[in-house]
């Protein structure tokens, strides 16, 4: 008896105060999250892919995760004491360029107040501690092309990728700064070989894309897949 | 003893230098590039970064600053402020090592390689790469000459002349009349009249919505018609007036000192003229004798090559570029192509396939962005085109402000790609 309500009173001081602040509603901020699961993925075994994993964001510090490539600015806002508060991801969440101008992170922002609110109650869930993230799934990436094992193995030659990367740098910013064309450097290379087949295969829609992937060999795709991974 | 180890020192630099075939006299070999702009600042940049040292590149550029044409338009209509649109060439110097030399190349020796300079000075070269842009043909406008581009401008090249085109614009009076002569084929930039035509109907729908623009023009189709025309007939209801060539648009002659302009016999007063008159390669490709009949230079599209002197590279609007429209997007893809090729040719680095593309954004009201672009490979013969798209006419106005943003993107992107 004695020891549990220490063991809670421990607990609840480890526990940051957002624990108690009610946000906004989980289940349709899973929905909302849809959205950000192109990068990031939540929930057991979760790992981090083109962005971070976000288990245990709320309190962690910027450009946490240690190993994971994040942008200069980032790295710079963490230095410099950012912390993943429930404010501060909501400010992020707003337009992520007007808190950290340089983040690689190309998302628009999202401006209506419910869905952050959905979101990170969403987000928060996952945040309690270690042991309770929810059971779920982890929040699978959405497998948008199949491709043979041949494909993915492929070696893609850096040389020869960054010749072809040229071509992509007449509107791609090297650094990852996004002025309205998405970041696409230090992607995990199977993410980029998906990505890249999932336009030439005109699963997704954008023209440019379409067009330029479409003309890229398996090879090709994966050179500047091995290029674009191997920056800095 | 001394002598004997100077005797031997000296032997052996010189078996060094004879040792390297590739080297042209001594030291590293030489990329005299003519020209900063889409095309020149591009291959000047590639070549010294990515041989790191090894090539010396030096860019002749008389001016100090360059402005962009592409979003000169968007300074136009108000959308850019103008310094938002000027670049300077400090980066590809101090970042990369770029020999920045501001002057004009005034002449091409190329028994000897060499480069004369306005100041008199002689720049030798292993390879020379000419982005000169374009210069305009001199009758092509009857009445017309660059003596009076004060009175009629064409703010057909970026800087004082965009400047001075919006200030006209900004003092015409209530209800006037500005007039535009589009050019005929082949010109830079197929749709950038057409966006100017826009970006000017903005800023007069805003600031003196009972003016009128004429356009006269010799070609009976043009790039995005369809798109521009909705624009026009739904943003600028009845602003716009276009004259083909079949209502005699083809048979123009200006009068600069009285701000005549007469359209097949008709004499119109107007308060702007814009002329922008027929075109051809920057003079200092004909001074060195690789313009074709046309006024452009062929080349061997794998490489970008003059046909005339393999030691040459003709890049951007100064090119018969096949397929590919005279675009800054093409002139960058062009410089990707001749950095490969050249520093494959001076050191002993890879050469890959020759891949081309393009894709020209245009505004033509407050975020309503549209574009077409193509993918483009070498033949033997010309730089052919593999596949392409265009906007559609009727799209929704989210894919039209995403059409504008991702434009905002490309210029970021260009820009930092020519400059650093
Ligand atoms: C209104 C307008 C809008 C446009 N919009 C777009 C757009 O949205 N997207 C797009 O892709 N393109 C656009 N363009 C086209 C684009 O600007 C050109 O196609 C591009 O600049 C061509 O690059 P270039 O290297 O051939 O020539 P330029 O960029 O013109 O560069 C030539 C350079 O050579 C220098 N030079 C010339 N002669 C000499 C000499 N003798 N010695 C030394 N230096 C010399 C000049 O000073 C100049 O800086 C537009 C053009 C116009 C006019």
């Amino acid at each position: 008896m004695r020891l549990a309500s220490l063991l809670a009173a421990a607990l609840s001081m480890a526990a940051p105060a957002f624990a108690q602040t009610p946000i906004g509603d989980a289940d349709a901020g899973k929905t909302v999250f849809a959205q950000c699961s192109a990068c990031h993925e939540i929930g057991q075994g979760a790992k981090s892919r083109i962005g971070p994993h976000l288990n245990e964001l709320f309190g962690r510090k910027a450009a946490g995760i240690d190993g994971f490539r994040y942008s200069k600015s980032l790295e710079r806002a963490g230095a410099d004491g950012l912390v993943w508060t429930l404010d501060k991801l909501d400010a992020y969440l707003e337009n992520p360029r007007v808190l950290v101008s340089g983040t690689r992170m190309s998302f628009r922002g999202l401006r209506k107040k419910k869905d952050r609110d959905d979101v990170l109650a969403y987000l928060r869930a996952f945040s309690e501690s270690p042991a309770n993230i929810p059971e779920a799934e982890p929040t699978a990436r959405k497998v948008e092309v199949e491709l043979p094992p041949e494909v993915l193995a492929i070696k893609g030659d850096v040389a020869y990728g960054e010749y072809l990367s040229s071509e992509c740098k007449t509107c791609h910013q090297l650094d990852g700064s996004d002025a309205g064309i998405p970041s696409i450097t230090l992607w995990p290379e199977e993410d980029f070989v998906l990505a890249m087949h999932a336009y030439k295969q005109k699963i997704r829609i954008h023209p440019v894309m379409q067009m330029m992937a479409g003309r890229l060999s398996d090879e090709e795709i994966a050179a500047l897949a091995a290029y674009f991974g191997s920056l800095e | 003893m001394t002598l004997n180890r100077r005797a031997f020192l000296g032997t052996a630099a010189a078996a060094t230098v004879l040792s390297a075939p590739m080297l042209r006299a001594q030291g590293r070999p030489k990329v005299v590039v003519v020209g900063g702009g889409a095309g020149g600042a591009t291959v000047a940049r590639y070549i010294a970064k990515d041989s790191q040292g090894a090539i010396d590149v030096t860019l002749v550029e008389p001016t100090r600053t360059y402005y962009t044409c592409f979003f000169s338009n968007l300074y136009i209509g108000g959308f850019r402020d103008f310094s938002s649109i000027g670049h300077t060439y400090g980066g590809l110097a101090s970042e990369f090592g770029v020999n920045v030399v501001h002057d004009w190349a005034v002449g091409v020796d190329r028994d000897a390689n060499t480069v004369t300079l306005a100041s008199g000075g002689v720049l030798p070269y292993d390879r020379l790469v000419l982005s000169p842009g374009i210069d305009f043909k001199d009758g092509s406008v009857p009445g017309w000459s660059t003596a009076a581009q004060n009175k009629m401008p064409h703010s057909w090249k970026a800087g004082s002349q965009t400047q001075l085109l919006k200030a006209q614009i900004e003092a015409m009076p209530e209800g006037g009349t500005f007039a535009m002569v589009a050019p005929p084929n082949p010109y830079r930039c197929p749709p950038g009249p057409y966006e100017r035509i826009s970006m000017v109907a903005f800023y007069l729908r805003e600031n003196n919505p009972t003016a009128k623009i004429l356009v006269a023009d010799p070609k009976a189709k043009f790039s995005k018609q369809p798109l521009f025309e909705e624009a026009w007939n739904s943003s600028y209801t009845g602003m716009v007036d276009w004259i083909g060539p079949d209502f005699g648009g083809e048979n123009v002659e200006v009068r600069p000192d009285s701000m005549e302009l007469i359209i097949d016999g008709e004499v119109e007063q107007v308060d702007v003229c814009n002329v922008v008159p027929g075109q051809k390669a920057g003079r200092i490709a004909e001074m060195a004798g690789l313009t074709a009949e046309n006024g452009f230079c062929d080349i061997v599209p794998a490489t970008m090559q003059s046909r005339v002197d393999e030691n040459i590279h003709v890049l951007g609007d100064a090119t018969n570029g096949g397929d590919m429209p005279k675009s800054g997007f093409s002139a960058n893809s062009h410089a990707k192509v001749a950095a490969m090729a050249i520093r494959g040719a001076l050191t002993d680095s890879r050469v890959f396939p020759a891949k081309f593309s393009n894709t020209c954004w245009s505004l033509v009201d407050t975020e309503n962005g549209i574009k077409v672009g193509a993918t483009y490979e070498a033949t033997e013969e010309k730089i052919a085109k593999v596949d392409g798209f265009v906007s559609q006419t009727g799209e929704n106005s989210a894919l039209r402000k995403a059409t504008y943003e991702e434009s905002l993107g490309w210029y970021a992107g260009i820009t930092a790609d020519m400059f650093g």
